[in-house]
């Protein structure tokens, strides 16, 4: 079964090894049972814990497996027709009890270590806010002339490329590369989660409250993920992309957006920014 | 036995009604043990059709027949609903524990038995209430946990999260009554002879659970009434706007949740005990260990509720101490798991289809159990929240632990309570079809949370049409298995051969097998004095 497994698991990364060859597109292939493959330090951490985890727990479901057999073989009723009576062994209740403890410790303290490692990252370097509807996502760049804008699905009939139906989006959020990244999450209606599964650990999207994460994207490309909280009727239906570009492909889009800002409809859309979007859920 | 003595000089005294009155008025924990059961398999059709539509739509990506969304989130809400509240629950307390608790302890009934019938009519009135819920309105699209602000009125007009409110009360305040029942019976009603630490273990459990239903309920209610009253009265317990959070229903609706699935699952613990003893023809080894691991596992249940709410924006040092709290629990569970094979090893196992259940539980219970170490480490619990990889974990423990250990129990104790035994080929079939089933249904669905599927979405992107397909073959076989218990049942009742009092032999050594098959209407009239046995 491990063969297998392995066998999958290499399937699925020449999968993404082919895709990358084009263009890097961060999003679910076919058949794959591993996580993505992750492109930021968050989630690259993450990842390998959570390999070196997957080792701990099949090696003790295939020991309890194991003995199972051990047990239908040996102490079945054919083979050992006599029952032993023996229903106490101090040694043995002292190791199954300690055993658990150290694994547990060698499972907690890496744990604990990137949980704070995820936690804020005081070094950012811009801040990106982002805002739960139901049903789409809005983007804020407070440092970049606090600009914003709405991301919503493209719907099934305008997909041309079937591998992001529900996925792809009519403005794609878009950062730089090798940036510390500042996330600040909240909503406006209902609870959302923000979700990409290659770059971030997914934070929910809160009326009335201000979450904070962090990202930093390794190389460029496009980066998909969907909300993770219900949110009601379509909840399937929000998805998130990010484009990640170089730093000086960021600076011009983000010259050509205050310039937008700045135009006719530039005055409403500062108002809108300004607007506190925690205020009350109507 | 004494009860055999004590039958004849009762007779007369024996109150015995029948017709409708016998059902509708009962007293009798046996007949209201009945009810439990047969409301719990009529909701089991009732919540495992639903979750054969949702796997039905989800076969294919795209709409396959669902058009309505909001449809959609009523039917995974009301799966859950109806499989937590009143297909488990019901079944394993309810049912097994109103059943076989006074048998086991030596006693003639439960200690308050009108305040039983009324346990079992406010459950009944419950799932009344939770029906009607998807009817007068547009149903609850909230998830079985019923969060606000969705909850909220402003996002769900109408009356049917109020039906849903009212439905949970009731359901719990048929939980507490019961859980009451429970404690005094067991604490002041045992048979002369049978200390604690001489109770069989199923017995441990019910009473580890009534005390977790206790106390962990009226949080629940506690809750529940304050969404009522934010969505009719406009108090704002959980509005933002006004000065409320909709965290703090998270925090109340887990400090309840997160106690609800050992709730789930300790009677299921106790269960296997039962059948593993009984088919290696060994007593449990390491009783006291069992007990008290099954204490700290509720005690502990208690003080980890916020690893369901990793992702919300609690500080890193208050996840850090609940990801420690939660590792704390594969402690004791590893203890019962061992304790287990402990018991096996050496037996002289019959594989009778109880015994198949039993140990289809063990090995699926560690196989969601180890998933639960995962998901106990906030760092990977929030890459994988609200995911497939969730959805796959709690189904491993909840219906392929729990309904594993129902499925043990039933046939079990099947004999007992019908007198008629059920027909051991079908039996196994039906374990073997359930076992593949599930699997095939449950497994993929880690592949898919890894890669990032949202649960509770009608459709997805194309990327994960493989697992799905799989995953919905699996309900497939999953339901066709499900037919066949019904069969199994139907061929019991009618054509099962008469049960003896004792149809395990040796092994089964707690009270309940020294009563005849079917356990007549009353039992233990006169308490039988217990000696060294039965569990240590």
């Amino acid at each position: 079964m491990l063969k297998n497994l392995k066998a999958l698991a290499g399937l699925a990364g020449v999968l993404v090894a082919s895709v990358a060859a084009v263009a890097l597109a961060a999003k679910p292939e076919p058949w794959a049972i591993l996580f993505q493959k992750p492109e930021s330090p968050v989630m690259e951490q993450i990842v390998s814990f959570n390999d070196y985890i997957s080792i701990v727990i099949i090696l003790i479901t295939l020991f309890v497996l194991a003995l199972l057999i051990i047990v239908v073989v040996k102490f079945n009723e054919k083979a050992n027709p006599t029952p032993s009576k023996n229903t106490h062994n101090t040694l043995l209740e002292v190791a199954w009890t300690v055993i658990p403890v150290l694994i547990l410790v060698a499972i907690g303290i890496p744990s604990i270590r990137i949980l704070f490692f995820m936690d804020k990252n005081p070094a950012a370097e811009m801040t990106l806010k982002v805002t739960g509807h139901q049903w789409y996502w809005s983007y804020e760049y407070p440092d970049h002339g606090n600009f914003s804008f709405d991301s919503v699905m493209v719907p099934e009939a305008d997909i041309k490329d079937r591998s992001v139906r529900l996925l792809e989006v009519d403005n794609r959020i878009v950062l730089p590369v090798e940036t510390d990244i500042r996330l600040l999450f909240t909503s406006e209606d209902v609870i959302h989660a923000w979700a990409i599964p290659a770059l971030v650990a997914k934070i929910d999207a809160v009326p009335g409250r201000i979450n904070e994460s962090w990202v930093r994207i390794n190389r460029p490309g496009i980066y998909y993920g969907q909300c993770s909280e219900l949110c009601g009727v379509n909840h399937g239906f929000m998805p998130i992309a990010v484009e990640a570009v170089s730093k000086e492909a960021f600076k011009r889009w983000t010259d050509d957006k205050k310039k937008q800002a700045a135009g006719p409809s530039g005055v409403e859309v500062a108002a809108d920014a300004a607007r506190p979007t925690t205020g009350s859920a109507r | 036995m004494a009860y055999a003595a004590s039958h004849d000089a009762h007779d007369d005294h024996g109150h015995h009604p029948s017709g409708w009155r016998r059902w509708v008025y009962s007293t009798n924990h046996k007949d209201i043990g009945t009810m439990y059961m047969v409301v719990s398999m009529l909701s089991a059709v009732l919540g495992g059709g639903l979750s054969w539509l949702i796997r039905l739509e989800l076969a294919e990506p795209g709409i396959q027949f669902i058009t309505d969304f909001q449809f959609y989130n009523v039917m995974v809400s009301a799966h859950g609903l109806i499989m937590v509240f009143f297909v488990v629950m019901p079944a394993l307390i309810g049912g097994f524990g109103n059943w076989f608790l006074p048998l086991m302890i030596g006693t003639p009934d439960m200690a308050f038995p009108r305040m039983n019938n009324v346990s079992f009519w406010l459950l009944v009135a419950a799932l009344i209430l939770l029906v009607l819920s998807g009817i007068v309105g547009s149903g609850v699209g909230t998830g079985w946990t019923v969060y606000p602000p969705l909850s909220n009125i402003e996002y769900h007009p109408g009356p049917s999260v109020d039906f849903a409110i009212l439905s949970l009360h009731l359901a719990g305040a048929s939980s507490v009554l019961g859980a009451m029942n429970f404690i005094t019976t067991i604490l002041n009603m045992r048979a002369p002879g049978m200390t604690l630490h001489r109770m069989p273990l199923f017995v441990w459990a019910m009473l580890i659970t009534a005390f977790l239903l206790l106390l962990a309920i009226p949080v629940l209610a506690g809750a529940l009434t304050m969404l009522l009253t934010d969505r009719n009265f406009g108090t704002a317990f959980f509005k933002t706007g006004q000065g409320g959070d909709p965290i703090l229903w998270q925090h109340l609706f887990w400090f309840f949740g997160h106690p609800e699935v050992y709730i789930m699952i300790l009677p299921g613990f106790g269960i296997v005990s039962q059948i593993v003893s009984t088919f290696s023809r060994k007593p449990i080894f390491g009783y006291l260990g069992m007990v008290y691991a099954m204490v700290s596992i509720g005690f502990v249940g208690f003080v980890v509720w916020a690893h369901h709410m990793f992702s919300v924006g609690l500080t890193s040092s208050t996840r850090a101490y609940f990801v420690v709290a939660t590792m704390v629990i594969a402690v004791p569970t590893g203890i019962k798991i061992f304790s287990w094979i402990a018991t096996m090893w050496g037996g002289s196992i019959s594989f009778k289809t109880p015994m198949l259940w039993a140990i289809g539980f063990i090995f699926l219970f560690v196989v969601g159990g180890v998933t639960g170490v995962v998901l106990a480490n906030a760092a990977i619990a929030v890459s994988v929240h609200d995911t497939y990889y969730v959805v796959a974990h709690f189904h491993y423990v909840l219906s392929l632990g729990a309904v594993f250990s129902i499925f043990a129990g039933f046939y079990y104790w099947i004999g007992k309570m019908s007198g008629r035994q059920y027909p051991e080929k079908l039996g196994q079939l039906h374990f073997w079809t359930s076992f593949v089933g599930v699997n095939l249904l449950f497994f993929p669905q880690h592949f898919l949370g890894v890669q990032g599927m949202p649960r509770r979405i009608p459709d997805y992107p194309d990327a994960f049409t493989g697992w799905n397909m799989v995953s919905s073959f699996g309900a497939l076989v999953t339901a066709l298995s499900t037919v066949l218990f019904f069969y199994v049942v139907y061929r019991t009742l009618t054509s099962g051969e008469k049960c003896a009092a004792n149809p395990w032999g040796e092994g089964a050594s707690t009270l309940e097998w020294t009563v005849p098959s079917p356990a007549p209407f009353h039992t233990h009239e006169v308490m039988p004095k217990i000696g060294s046995q039965p569990a240590e």
